[in-house]
C-alpha cells in the first residue's frame, strides 16, 4: 500500500520557518519512484541542516546507485532546524524525505551518512521525528533498520545503542548487497523478524550489529575484550572497497539543489584513498589503497555531469588531488576544453608544492586570482616530522614566492594545534613562517597589497591512525598556545598588518575528542545532550561545551570514568581499543610502529613511489594500488553550433 | 546565457517583483539575456523541464521592447480567508475603501516602518458565487475569497499589509493565515482597474519581425 506524502501537512508549517525551500524537494535530477514498484526502500540522511547535506558526495552517489535499480528506491532526508522541528512536533508531523515527502519511519533502511561525530545528536532527533525508537533494542519488524556510514563509522561504539548497524568503507556495493539481503527476507515473509533480517546481515563479515557484540570491561574502566554473543557473526567486520573506479562513475547526474549550498559547484571525485601517510588524518589511513580514475573517465563524467547539471563551476575531489598520476594532463585537457565556456575549475586539497601553482595557473588561465590554500599543518620542521607532512620551510617559501609572482594575492595557511609532542615554540614558529611568507610576497610581488592568512584549529585523534594512542591537549592549553601565536603575530605591526590569524577555540575540540575515541558507555552522554535539546553541534550558534561537559559528568562516574579519560589520556600498546574489532586493513602493530615512528621524529615515504611499508591494507583486503600514467590526453569535445 | 562584464562575471537574468515567500504565484516574470539567439518556446520547454514539479515556465517572447519591468505596474491577488464569514470580510474591505487612508506597519530590515496601505490599493472586493457562498467549497466551513489589485508603488503593499489594513481598518482577524496567490501582473488600466498583459508589445513585434529582417 502506499505511504501517504506528509507535504499537505508539512506545507502549512512552512509559512512560519526560516528558509522554507530547503524543505520541498523537487531538485533537478532527484528521482520520486512509485512506492508499490519497489521491493526495498532506503531513506538516507546526511545528518546536517540542507545547505550542507545536498552537496554531499556519499549520499548523492548512493542515491543515484540505489534508483538505478530496478524494484529499489532511494530517498533523501536532511536534519530539519529546531524552527521546524518544534511545529513538526506540535503537529505531529514526522520526519520526511524531500522527495516524497514520505515519512521516514515507512522505509525498510534508514542510512545515515555520519562524516563528523558531530551529527550524533540530530540522528536521535531525526529518530524521534520519525517515531523510530531510540533504542535499537527496542524496535520492532515494523521499524526501518537503522545503518551508520561515512569515516565516523569507522567506530561506531558511541552510537552503538541508536544503530542497528554500521558499514565501513565504500558504500556503492554494501547498499546493494544489503538491499538484497533485505528483499530475500521481505519475500520470505520476514521469518525470524528483526533479529533474522540483521543476522544475515552479520554473517557476510561487512555489516557490524552491535548488539551481537559483548563489551567487557576491566576494573579501571578499560575494555577487557569485545566478544560475538552468537554464532556465525565474525569477531572482526571488514571495510568495504571499490576496486574501479571508472565502474562507478557516480554522481552521473548530480543534484542542483533550489537552495543555497555550502558548495555551489559539480564534484568529480578523481580518486579515492591516499598514502602520504599523514599520521593524524584519519581519511588517509582508512580509505587505502589509492585507487585513480583514469584522464578519461574524469573528462567523461565532467562533461557529462555539465550536460546534466548547467553547473558553472567543478571542483576535482580527492585526498590530496594533485597526486593524480595524471594531474598535469587532466588540467590542461579540461582547461582547453572549457576555455570558452565559463567554467570553472579548482582543485581543493593540494600540497604545499610549486607544481600545484602550475595546475592552478592553468585552470584559472582567464579567471581570478584571488586566494590559495596551503596546509602546511605544523609550524616546526620538527613536528613536521612528527607527523609525516614533509615539507621544508624553503619549499614553503618557494611555493609562495611562485604563487605571489604569478599574480596570487591572498595565501591561506592550515595549521592544527596540540600535536603530539607539539611545545608553545612549535607554533610560534608559525608566526615566524607567516612573516617570512609575507617579506617574500612583497618583494616578488614588488606589492604590500598581499596578504596570508593562518588558520588554525584544535588537533583531535582519531580512531584508526598511528595518533588514535595519543593524548589530546585540553582546551584550556589549546586556547593558550593560540593566544601565544596571536600575540606573536601581532608582535610586529611591519608584518602584522599583511597576517590574517583566524582560529578555532579548543572546546569543540574535546567533544569531539569524546565521541571520535568514546565506547558505548558515552551513548549515554549522547543521549542525555539530546534530551537537555542538544541540536547541530557542527554550528556555532548551537554548540553548547557547557552542556555536554554536565551531561557528561551526569552519566560518566557511573562507568568510573570522565571526559579526560577519553581525551587528554595517553593509551598504550596493550589497551583493547574500542574499535578493535572493526577492520580498516591497517595493521595494529604498524600503526604502533608508525606512532613510535612519530616520537622519533622519523618519516614514512608514500607506497605509490616507494616500497610497500606494510602498513597490511592490501594484503588484508585483497585490494592494490591502481595509479596511470594511461598516457591518454583528453582530446576537444565535438562542438555542436 | 549572456554575462555581465567586470571582474566576477554574472549571468544576466533579472527577476521583477518576486512574489513574497510563503505565497503562491501564477504571474512571476523573468528576463534572461542569451548570448546567441534561440527560439523562445524551445528554450520555454528546456527551462520547464529542468525546474521542480510546480514551477511552470508557461511563455516565453523575444524582447524587442525596453523597460519590461516598468510595465509591471500592478498585480491581481486572491486571498483566501479560512473560517472568515464572507459577510464580514465584505464589511471589513468597504471600511478599507471608505477610509482616506489606512496606516498599516510592517518588520523590514531597516525596522519598523509605517506606511499607508490604502492608495496602492486600485480595487478589492469579496468574491461571491449567485448563491451566496464562496465558490469551489464542496464543505459548510465558512471561507471568504478577497480579489485585490494593486499598484507597485515605492515603499511596496504587499497583500499581507492589505490584511494588516482590514485589521486596522475594520479589526478583521483571520484565525488561520491567508493563503496568497498572485493571478496576475502588468500594466494597470485605470479606467477598467484590469491587469493587462505585459508581454502584450513584445507580441505584437514579434509578428511584425517574422517578415524577413535583420538577424542578431
Amino acid at each position: 500500500m502506499p505511504v501517504e506524502s506528509v507535504f499537505p501537512r508539512l506545507e502549512a508549517l512552512l509559512p512560519h520557518v526560516q528558509k522554507p525551500i530547503q524543505y520541498v524537494g523537487g531538485e533537478l535530477n532527484s528521482t520520486v519512484k512509485e512506492w508499490d514498484e519497489a521491493d526495498v526502500r532506503w531513506a538516507l540522511m546526511y545528518p546536517d541542516a540542507y545547505e550542507v547535506g545536498l552537496p554531499n558526495q556519499g549520499v548523492m552517489i548512493l542515491y543515484e546507485v540505489l534508483n538505478e535499480r530496478e524494484r529499489v528506491l532511494a530517498e533523501r532526508t536532511y536534519s530539519v532546524w529546531p524552527d521546524l522541528e518544534a511545529l513538526m512536533r506540535e503537529h505531529g508531523v514526522p520526519q520526511f524525505t524531500v522527495d516524497a515527502h514520505r515519512p521516514v519511519g515507512a522505509f525498510d533502511l534508514f542510512g545515515v551518512s555520519f562524516s563528523t561525530e558531530l551529527g550524533y545528536t540530530n540522528l536521535l532527533t531525526a529518530l524521534d521525528l520519525a517515531g523510530i525508537p531510540l533504542d535499537a533494542a527496542e524496535r520492532t519488524v515494523d521499524h526501518p533498520i537503522v545503518v551508520a556510514g561515512g569515516h565516523a563509522a569507522f567506530n561506531p561504539e558511541p552510537i552503538a545503542d541508536f544503530v542497528d548497524c554500521a558499514v565501513i568503507g565504500d558504500g556503492e556495493q554494501a547498499v546493494l548487497e544489503m538491499t538484497e539481503i533485505v528483499r530475500a527476507w521481505k519475500a520470505e515473509g520476514r521469518p525470524g523478524g528483526r533479529d533474522e533480517v540483521l543476522t544475515r546481515l552479520a554473517r557476510t563479515g561487512g555489516v557490524y550489529v552491535p548488539r551481537f557484540y559483548d563489551v567487557e570491561y576491566l576494573a579501571d574502566g578499560r575494555i577487557s575484550r569485545v566478544v560475538p554473543n552468537r554464532s556465525g557473526v565474525p569477531w572482526r567486520v571488514s571495510k568495504h572497497t571499490v576496486m574501479d573506479l571508472d565502474e562507478w562513475p557516480y554522481p552521473k547526474q548530480p543534484l542542483v539543489p533550489l537552495a543555497e549550498t555550502v558548495h555551489e559547484r559539480m564534484s568529480v571525485e578523481i580518486f579515492r584513498g591516499c598514502t602520504r601517510g599523514c599520521r593524524f588524518c584519519q581519511a588517509g589511513m582508512i580509505t587505502r589503497p589509492v585507487r585513480e580514475r583514469s584522464i578519461t573517465g574524469i573528462g567523461e563524467m565532467v562533461d557529462k555531469g555539465l550536460k546534466n547539471t548547467g553547473f558553472e563551476e567543478v571542483g576535482l575531489l580527492s585526498l590530496s588531488s594533485a597526486d593524480h598520476s595524471e594531474i598535469g594532463d587532466v588540467a590542461k585537457g579540461l582547461a582547453d576544453r572549457y576555455e570558452e565556456d565559463k567554467i570553472g575549475l579548482s582543485l581543493p586539497s593540494t600540497r604545499v608544492d610549486a607544481f600545484n601553482i602550475d595546475l592552478a595557473n592553468e585552470l584559472t588561465r582567464n579567471g581570478r586570482r584571488s586566494g590559495l590554500t596551503f596546509a602546511p599543518e605544523g609550524g616546526s620542521e620538527r613536528i613536521r616530522k612528527v607527523i609525516n607532512k614533509m615539507v621544508s620551510e624553503e619549499d614553503l617559501i618557494r611555493t609562495v614566492a611562485t604563487a605571489y609572482g604569478n599574480g596570487w594575492r591572498q595565501v591561506k595557511l592550515y595549521f592544527m594545534c596540540g600535536l603530539p609532542t607539539e611545545t608553545d615554540e612549535d607554533v610560534l614558529q608559525i608566526a615566524d613562517m607567516a612573516t617570512k611568507v609575507i617579506a617574500k610576497g612583497r618583494e616578488v610581488s614588488r606589492s604590500n597589497d598581499i596578504r596570508c592568512t593562518v588558520s588554525i584549529g584544535g588537533f583531535v585523534p582519531k580512531p584508526h591512525t598511528p595518533f588514535q594512542w595519543a593524548p589530546q591537549l585540553s582546551a584550556e592549553e589549546t586556547d593558550t598556545r593560540l593566544g601565544k601565536l596571536r600575540d606573536a603575530i601581532r608582535a610586529d605591526k611591519r608584518y602584522g598588518r599583511s597576517i590574517g590569524f583566524r582560529y578555532h577555540d579548543g572546546k569543540p575540540g574535546i567533544v569531539e575528542g569524546l565521541l571520535s575515541r568514546g565506547d558505548r558507555r558515552v551513548g549515554d552522554v549522547i543521549r542525555a545532550v539530546y534530551e537537555a535539546g542538544g541540536r547541530f553541534d557542527g554550528w556555532r550558534e548551537y554548540f553548547s561545551y557547557d552542556l555536554w561537559m554536565e551531561c557528561a559528568a551526569k552519566t560518566l562516574p557511573g562507568h568510573g570514568v570522565d571526559v579526560d579519560w577519553y581525551t587528554t589520556r595517553e593509551r598504550a600498546y596493550e589497551e583493547v581499543l574500542p574499535w578493535d574489532h572493526l577492520d580498516s586493513g591497517l595493521d595494529k602493530d604498524w600503526l604502533w610502529e608508525d606512532w613510535q615512528d612519530a616520537l622519533d621524529e622519523t618519516e614514512v615515504e608514500d607506497c605509490r613511489w616507494t616500497p610497500c611499508f606494510d602498513c597490511g591494507v592490501c594484503p588484508q583486503m585483497d585490494t592494490s594500488i591502481q595509479i596511470g600514467p594511461t598516457g591518454k590526453k583528453l582530446l576537444p569535445l565535438t562542438v555542436v553550433k | 546565457m549572456a554575462y555581465s562584464a567586470g571582474f566576477t562575471p554574472h549571468p544576466k537574468v533579472s527577476y521583477a517583483n518576486a512574489a513574497p515567500t510563503g505565497t503562491a504565484s501564477e504571474a512571476e516574470y523573468l528576463e534572461i539575456a542569451l548570448a546567441d539567439r534561440r527560439e523562445p518556446q524551445a528554450l520555454r520547454a528546456l527551462l520547464d523541464a529542468s525546474l521542480p514539479p510546480g514551477l511552470d515556465v508557461l511563455d516565453a517572447v523575444e524582447a524587442h521592447t525596453s523597460g519590461f519591468a516598468d510595465r509591471l505596474t500592478a498585480s491581481r491577488w486572491e486571498l483566501r480567508l479560512e473560517r472568515v464569514e464572507p459577510a464580514e470580510a465584505e464589511s471589513a474591505v468597504r471600511a478599507f475603501l471608505d477610509a482616506p487612508s489606512v496606516e498599516v506597519q510592517r518588520e523590514t530590515k531597516k525596522g519598523l516602518r509605517t506606511f499607508d496601505a490604502r492608495a496602492a490599493v486600485a480595487s478589492l472586493e469579496v468574491v461571491r458565487t449567485p448563491g451566496g457562498e464562496a465558490p469551489d467549497r464542496p464543505d459548510t466551513t465558512p471561507c471568504a475569497i478577497l480579489r485585490l489589485v494593486v499598484r507597485h508603488l515605492t515603499p511596496a503593499v504587499r497583500p499581507d499589509d492589505v490584511l494588516s489594513g482590514l485589521r486596522a481598518a475594520a479589526g478583521l482577524a483571520p484565525p488561520v493565515p491567508a493563503a496568497v496567490t498572485r493571478l496576475a501582473q502588468g500594466p494597470l488600466d485605470e479606467e477598467s482597474g484590469t491587469v493587462a498583459d505585459p508581454l502584450a508589445p513584445d507580441r505584437d513585434a514579434t509578428s511584425v519581425a517574422t517578415a524577413p529582417g535583420p538577424t542578431a
